[in-house]
């Protein structure tokens, strides 16, 4: 039965992951649906944002995550480059998680 | 004189490979300071994955073709639990559903035949799309390269875990928190026009709100409908 799991969701994936590229490919789409397609990715980033920090199994999770993100969120105000702000992010949490 | 006339051959035929190859690496360098955290988890997975039954060739094969940590993490521990083959599939198939909006929205950066787009859109997962987008628009070739480093080594980790066990405990170094700060950092520069900011928002507050209601991964699709935002003039 493992490998069934293993076969759908790996189809399953591999197909949500080709569906744009293959669907929509290069195609000019109308500008209504471009201002749509705009926006998905603010969209989606805030999500991930949400869900890495707060996420559980059908809960809010308040843990030393949020701390991390808190202090990456400040080098991001601080403009720091991507690297500063994912180590920063990392060792509050880490601190935290040792205290 | 002697440098001038050598320099068409500098454009000869094969340099468009040469620096598609240049750009590509650009992209894999993009990717070098997520690196560890791939090997990490993967290495993690490809243990729970032992303890969940789907043996060593099944970790690796997952990895493979699935290549997306939440829903392989998801998946084998409700295998790990007893759960059953039913409830892996629906919650890794849910985890997964977000990628119909993520892959809608980098369409139109990936070139060649359809076949060519379908194995290449493969190489889409959370960070190698976000991170594309970095400039505000999507490049195809950090996309390309920051998704063949993240494969390689989310593929090799696994292996490494199911036969070393964990190397180091992503959670003990803080790596859970670097992502969600990752995304942070790259939603930021959206955020300078109100409809993105707009957008932003209410998808943030549908995801919170749904978060401790709906199972995992249906708030973050759903949270895909703030978009239609778009649509207002």
């Amino acid at each position: 039965m493992t490998w069934v799991v293993i076969g759908v969701v790996g189809a399953a994936t591999m197909a949500f992951k080709a569906s744009g590229p293959v669907l929509l490919g290069r195609r000019e789409l109308p500008p209504r649906v471009t201002s749509v397609v705009e926006v998905l990715a603010p969209a989606m980033l805030a999500a991930l944002v949400v869900t890495q920090t707060f996420g559980g199994d059908r809960e809010l999770v308040l843990d030393e995550r949020l701390a991390g993100v808190l202090v990456g969120g400040v080098a991001v105000w601080l403009r720091a480059p991507l690297i500063v702000v994912m180590v920063l992010a990392a060792a509050a949490a880490a601190l935290i998680r040792l205290l | 004189m002697g440098a001038a006339s050598a320099a068409p051959t500098a454009f000869s035929p094969g340099s468009v490979e040469a620096v598609q190859a240049s750009r590509l690496r650009d992209g894999v360098r993009a990717g070098l300071p997520l690196a560890l955290a791939p090997l990490l988890f993967g290495a993690s997975f490809g243990l729970l994955a032992i303890d969940g039954g789907l043996g060593r060739a099944g970790a690796v094969v997952m990895s493979a073709t699935t290549f997306a940590g939440s829903a392989q993490f998801a998946a084998a521990s409700i295998l790990d639990d007893g759960g059953g083959a039913l409830a892996a599939i629906v919650a890794a198939v849910l985890l997964n559903a977000r990628y119909v909006p993520l892959s809608l929205a980098v369409a139109p950066i990936f070139p060649g035949s359809r076949r060519r787009r379908f194995l290449e859109s493969q190489l889409i997962v959370d960070e190698s799309w976000a991170l594309s987008g970095r400039s505000g628009r999507f490049d195809y070739s950090i996309l390309a390269g920051v998704g063949i480093l993240l494969y390689a080594l989310w593929v090799g980790g696994t292996a490494l875990g199911t036969v070393v066990g964990d190397l180091l405990d992503p959670e003990a170094i803080g790596l859970d928190a670097a992502f969600p700060a990752l995304f942070l950092a790259l939603l930021a520069p959206y955020l300078r026009t109100r409809r993105a900011l707009v957008t932003a928002l209410v998808a943030g507050t549908i995801t919170i709100v749904l978060l401790p209601f709906a199972p995992p991964g249906v708030p973050i699709v759903a949270a895909a409908l703030a978009a239609l935002i778009g649509l207002r003039r």
